[in-house]
C-alpha cells in the first residue's frame, strides 16, 4: 500500500512549505465530472476507492473504519468500502442509486457520479451521465465485451458524453495478457465507431492491485498510454460545451429599484458581450445588451455556464421562461418535436395522459403522440412498442401546449434536454433529449436510402394519417374564407389574422392569389387544411355557387365563412377601379363584420374565438 | 495522449472559456438558488451561522444582486449555541439588512432540556429537529435551503439537490426523485416541502478556499485562540457560559483551540491548533488526516446515525 498523502492530491510538501502558493494553484483547477459505470462484480467500487485513496482523499478515521470492516485477517484493504452508501444497500451488498464523490489532484477537481451498471438501473446511469463530461466504464478482462458494455457505451453517447474511458479491469487475473486487452479494444472499437464520441481510450487496469489507475504498472510494459488518473487530468473538455450559440433562459427578473431592471439567468450556452443585439423569445423583440452585472462587478463578456444579470437598452417584455438569443443564431421554435426519452418511473408511459414538461426555465404541458420504437437494452435493436416502461429508452413524438425554443441535444445539451413530470404524483418520470434537425436529417436520409434500395412497385401515396397530422400540429386546421366586395378590407383582415394566430403559436397561412382561378385556390386551401393549417383566403367569391363549391370541396365543417360587409360606398371609394355589379351577399355567413364599424383587432379576435369554439385549434 | 503531459508545469493556464472550479461551483449554486426561489411559493434559508451557511448566504446574495434576498433566513436556536455565534449572527443580520427568523423549541426550553441530562441523540431531536419542523410548519415554508454537502458523510453522497420531504418533513431514501441535468422538479402538493442543497457538490476545502478568495466573514471560533476548556473523553470542550456542568475533577483551563464545526458548545469539541488565519486553517486541515466530523459528537451515536436523523427530518 502506498503511503498516505495529505488530503490534496499528493502536494503534501507544498502544503507544508508554502500554503499560499498551494492555494494559488488550487484555485486554477478545472472541474471535471465523470460518470463511473459498472456492476458489483466489475470492481467499480474498488477502482473508485483506489482513486480516492491514492490521491489522498481518504481520511485516517475512514481508513481505520475500513480496515476494521475488512473481514478476513491478512486480506488486502477492501477499497470498495470507502464508497458504500445507505444502510439498506449496505445490507444488500449492492449500490442502487447514484452516489456523488469528490477528489482533486494538482490539475483538476473531480466529481464522480458513481452509478450501478445492471440493466434494471439504467435510469440511474442516465441520471449520472446527464451532467458528465467523461464516461468511465469497466469491463472484466476475464469476460470481455458483454452486452452491458455496449449498453453503457450507447447510453453515454445518447446522453451527449464526448469522451469514453474503458477500463479493462482485473488484468491481474488474466496475467496482464496484452492479447486479452487488445481483443477487447478491437471489439469495442467496432461498436463505438457508430456512436458520437470524440474519443475512446482504453486502459489495462487492476483496481485491486492499483495497476495503471494512479501509478503505472511494471506488469504491463507493453502499455505506454496514460494511467486512468493521468487521462482524467488531461482529457480536454473546455470545448465540449456549446460556446457558439448564445442561449440565455431567464430565471427571474430583478427590479431592486425603479431605475434597475435586470434579467437573471445562467448562460446556458455560447457567450455574450455588452452591445450585442439580442432577440427575446417568444415575443420576438430585439434589443441590445447594455450591461452584464454580477455581485462582483460588471463583466466584459459572459459565457456558459456563468450566472449573470443582463440589462438591455430597451424596456422589453421579458420574464421567467423566456429566452434571449442572438438574432442570427436562433433555436427552433416549435410545439412538436421528436426526442429520445428514458422512462424513469414504475408506471408505464401513458400516451393518453398529459405530462408536465420542464425545459430550461420553461414549463408546459406535453402529450406523447407516438412511440416510434424502443431499444432492446440487451441487443440495442430498435423494436416497435406501444409505450415505454421503467428503464426503457425510446424515440417519441411529442406535442407541447406552448411553443418551446429548442436545439438538438447532441448540439446543445442545455436547450436540448427536458424532463417529464407526472402531474398527478409530481414525480419525475421521463428524461428527454430532443432530436435536432441535423441528427434527424442524417437519420431520415439513412431511412430513405434504405427504402429506395428495398425498392417498391406501389404508387407512392401519403403515409401520414389525418390523425397524425392533427397530433403533430396540435390543431385540426380550417379554412377561413373571407367574402366581401373589393375594397372591403378582407386582405388586410386576412394578414392581421395570420399574424395573430402565429403569435398564439398556431400554424396559419394566407393563401394569396397569384393569377390563379378560383378552383386552384380552393385546391390549395384544401391541401393546406388537410395538412392541419389554418388557411386564410380572401380570393374573390362573389357568387353563391362559388361559395357552395368551396364549402363542398374543402368540407363544410372545416370552413368558416366570414362576410366582410364594409359599407359599399366606402368600398367603392377605396377601390373605384374594381367594383363589381353582381355581388351576391352571402345568405348564411358564419360571421359578419364591417370594417368601418369594428376595429381590425376586434374582428381578428372574433374569428379566433369562433375557431376555438369550434375546436379547430385543438388536437382532440 | 502521452505521459509527457503529466510533467507540464504545475501552474498551468486554463483553456479559454474554461471556468476555474470554484467559479463553476459558484455558477451551479447560483442557478439552484434562483430556480428554487422562482419556483417555490414560500422559501426560507436555513442559516446555521457556520462556515457552510456563510458561503451559502454569500451565494444567495450573488444570485440576486443588486437586489436583496427574496426570502428570509431562519436560525434554529437550541439555546446552547456558542455565544459568539449568536453575536456574529445578529451583527451580520443588521449589517446586511436580512430578514432573520429564530425558531426554538420553547416547550423544550421551558422543560429545561439540556445536552447533559438527555444524551446527544435525544437532545438533538428535541431542540434541533423539533424546533426546525415547528419553524417550517409555523411559517408554511415549502422550500428550505440547507448548507449540507455530499462529501460530509456517506449517507449524503446519494442525497439529491432537491430533497423531497413529506408532510411530516420526513425523508424517504426510496422515494427521491430522479435528478437530471440542471432541471429540478419543484412540484409538490400543499404540506409537502423540499430541502434544497445548493452546496451539494462543494467539498470542505472548496468552502474554505471560497471563504478566503471571497473574503467571507465567519465566526472567529474557527480560528485558534486561547479559550477556557475542559478535557472530556479525550476531547476539548469549551466552557462557554456558567451553564456548563463540570464533572468531578474537571477544571477549566486555557488552551489554544479552534473549532472545525460549530454547534452546541457542550457537544462540539475543539482541536488544539495554532491556525489563526484562513490559510493556516486550510493548511492544518490538509495536513491533518482527520475527518471533519470528528469534532461533532452526535455522529458517533450509532452506525449510520445520520441517515436515521435525516429520516426523522433533521438534515
Amino acid at each position: 500500500m502506498s503511503e498516505l498523502q495529505p488530503g490534496a492530491g499528493g502536494e503534501g510538501a507544498l502544503v507544508r512549505e508554502d500554503i499560499t502558493e498551494y492555494l494559488k494553484r488550487y484555485q486554477r483547477k478545472e472541474l471535471l465530472r465523470f460518470v463511473a459505470v459498472g456492476s458489483v462484480d466489475d470492481g467499480k467500487s474498488t477502482l473508485i476507492g483506489r482513486l480516492l485513496h491514492d490521491t489522498g482523499m481518504v481520511y485516517q478515521d475512514q481508513l481505520d473504519a475500513v480496515k476494521k470492516a475488512t473481514t478476513m485477517e491478512g486480506e488486502e484493504i477492501d477499497f470498495s468500502l470507502f464508497t458504500d452508501g445507505l444502510k439498506a444497500e449496505r445490507e444488500q451488498g449492492i449500490t442502487i442509486d447514484v452516489a456523488y464523490r469528490y477528489f482533486a489532484t494538482e490539475k483538476r477537481k473531480f466529481i464522480i457520479a458513481d452509478t450501478p451498471g445492471h440493466v434494471q438501473y439504467t435510469r440511474n446511469m442516465v441520471t449520472g451521465a446527464s451532467t458528465a463530461n467523461v464516461a468511465l466504464i469497466l469491463i472484466d478482462a476475464r469476460h470481455g465485451v458483454l452486452e452491458q458494455s455496449r449498453r453503457h457505451g450507447y447510453i453515454a453517447s445518447l446522453l451527449g458524453i464526448r469522451h469514453l474511458a474503458v477500463c479493462v479491469n482485473k488484468m491481474d487475473l488474466v496475467g496482464y495478457d496484452r492479447q486479452v486487452f487488445e481483443r477487447i479494444r478491437k471489439e469495442l472499437d467496432g461498436f463505438t465507431a457508430d456512436l458520437s464520441f470524440a474519443d475512446v481510450t482504453y486502459f489495462p487496469v487492476s483496481a485491486l492491485k492499483g495497476a495503471n489507475v494512479v501509478a503505472h504498472s511494471d506488469k504491463t510494459p507493453w502499455y505506454d498510454g496514460p494511467t486512468v488518473l493521468e487521462y482524467l487530468e488531461n482529457v480536454p473538455i473546455a470545448r465540449d460545451r456549446n460556446l457558439e450559440s448564445f442561449r440565455f433562459p431567464v430565471q427571474t427578473v430583478l427590479r431592486p429599484n425603479l431605475d434597475y431592471r435586470g434579467f437573471a439567468g445562467e448562460v446556458a450556452s455560447g457567450k455574450v458581450k455588452p452591445g450585442d443585439e439580442v432577440l427575446v423569445l417568444p415575443a420576438g423583440t430585439r434589443s441590445r445588451v447594455k450591461g452584464i452585472d454580477t455581485y462582483d462587478g460588471p463583466l466584459e463578456e459572459a459565457h456558459a455556464p456563468m450566472g449573470v444579470v443582463l440589462r438591455l437598452e430597451d424596456e422589453v417584455d421579458c420574464s421567467r421562461g423566456d429566452m434571449m438569443v442572438l438574432p442570427d443564431d436562433r433555436p427552433r421554435g416549435t410545439r412538436s418535436f421528436e426526442a429520445h426519452v428514458v422512462w424513469m418511473a414504475e408506471a408505464d408511459l401513458d400516451p393518453q395522459k398529459t405530462y408536465v414538461l420542464k425545459h430550461t426555465t420553461q414549463e408546459t404541458r406535453a402529450q406523447v403522440d407516438r412511440v416510434h420504437w424502443k431499444k432492446d437494452l440487451e441487443t440495442l435493436a430498435e423494436k416497435p412498442a406501444p409505450t415505454l416502461g421503467l428503464n426503457d429508452i425510446g424515440r417519441l413524438s411529442l406535442t407541447t401546449h406552448k411553443p418551446l425554443y429548442v436545439d438538438g441535444y447532441q448540439d446543445n445539451r442545455a436547450t436540448g434536454a427536458f424532463i417529464l413530470i407526472d402531474s398527478l404524483t409530481n414525480n419525475t418520470v421521463g428524461a428527454g433529449m430532443i432530436i435536432g434537425d441535423r441528427e434527424r436529417a442524417a437519420q431520415d436520409l439513412e431511412a430513405a436510402l434504405k427504402e429506395l434500395r428495398a425498392g417498391s412497385g406501389l404508387r407512392p401515396q401519403t403515409q401520414v394519417s389525418p390523425r397524425e397530422r392533427v397530433a403533430r400540429m396540435g390543431q385540426k386546421g380550417a379554412t377561413v374564407w373571407l367574402t366581401g366586395r373589393p375594397g372591403s378590407g378582407r386582405w388586410s383582415l386576412a394578414y392581421a389574422l395570420e399574424r395573430h394566430l402565429f403569435d398564439l403559436g398556431r400554424t396559419a397561412t394566407v393563401i394569396d392569389p397569384t393569377g390563379e382561378d378560383l378552383r386552384s385556390m380552393v385546391s390549395a386551401c384544401k391541401a393546406a387544411t388537410d395538412a392541419g393549417l389554418v388557411c386564410i383566403c380572401a380570393f374573390p367569391s362573389y357568387h353563391i355557387e362559388d361559395r357552395e363549391m368551396l364549402r363542398e370541396r374543402i368540407g363544410a365543417d372545416r370552413v368558416i365563412q366570414v362576410y366582410v360587409n364594409t359599407d359599399p360606398a366606402l368600398c367603392a371609394e377605396r377601390r373605384p377601379d374594381a367594383q363589381v355589379e353582381d355581388f351576391d351577399p352571402p345568405r348564411h355567413p358564419d360571421l359578419t363584420m364591417a370594417l368601418d364599424s369594428v376595429r381590425i383587432e376586434d374582428a381578428v379576435k372574433t374569428i379566433v374565438d369562433d375557431l376555438e369554439k369550434r375546436g379547430q385549434l385543438e388536437a382532440e | 495522449m502521452t505521459s509527457e503531459t503529466t510533467n507540464a508545469p504545475l501552474l498551468r493556464e486554463l483553456p479559454p472559456y474554461a471556468l476555474e472550479h470554484l467559479k463553476a461551483l459558484e455558477a451551479e449554486s447560483i442557478h439552484i438558488i434562483r430556480e428554487a426561489a422562482a419556483e417555490f411559493d414560500n422559501p426560507v434559508m436555513l442559516y446555521s451561522i457556520g462556515k457552510d451557511s456563510s458561503v451559502m448566504l454569500r451565494l444567495a446574495q450573488k444570485a440576486f444582486a443588486p437586489g436583496t434576498l427574496p426570502f428570509p433566513l431562519m436560525h434554529i436556536n437550541t439555546t446552547w449555541k456558542f455565544r459568539e455565534m449568536i453575536s456574529f449572527r445578529d451583527q451580520l443580520a443588521r449589517e446586511l439588512g436580512l430578514r432573520l427568523i429564530e425558531s426554538r423549541n420553547e416547550d423544550g426550553v421551558a422543560a429545561g432540556v439540556n445536552p447533559f441530562d438527555y444524551g446527544s441523540s435525544k437532545y438533538t431531536n428535541l431542540m434541533k429537529t423539533v424546533a426546525l419542523k415547528s419553524g417550517l410548519t409555523r411559517y408554511g415554508f415549502d422550500c428550505a435551503f440547507g448548507g449540507a454537502r455530499r462529501d460530509e458523510e456517506k449517507s449524503r453522497a446519494k442525497e439529491r439537490i432537491y430533497s423531497f420531504r413529506d408532510e411530516h418533513h420526513q425523508w424517504d431514501p426510496k422515494n427521491q426523485r430522479p435528478e437530471l441535468w440542471n432541471l429540478y422538479n419543484a412540484k409538490i402538493i400543499k404540506g409537502e416541502s423540499v430541502r434544497v442543497f445548493p452546496l451539494s457538490n462543494w467539498t470542505e476545502l472548496d468552502i474554505w478556499l471560497y471563504i478566503m478568495v471571497d473574503r467571507i466573514p465567519v465566526v472567529p471560533l474557527y480560528f485558534a485562540k486561547e479559550r477556557p476548556v475542559v478535557e472530556r473523553e479525550g476531547q476539548w470542550i469549551m466552557v462557554d457560559d456558567d451553564r456548563m456542568r463540570l464533572r468531578e475533577g474537571e477544571t477549566p483551563q486555557m488552551k489554544k483551540v479552534r473549532f472545525r464545526t460549530l454547534g452546541c458548545y457542550p457537544l462540539t469539541a475543539g482541536v488544539e491548533s495554532e491556525a489563526e488565519t484562513v490559510e493556516e486553517v486550510i493548511q492544518e486541515m490538509l495536513l491533518t488526516k482527520w475527518s471533519e466530523r470528528q469534532g461533532r459528537l452526535i455522529d458517533f451515536d450509532e452506525e449510520a446515525s445520520m441517515e436515521k436523523k435525516k429520516r426523522e427530518g433533521y438534515f
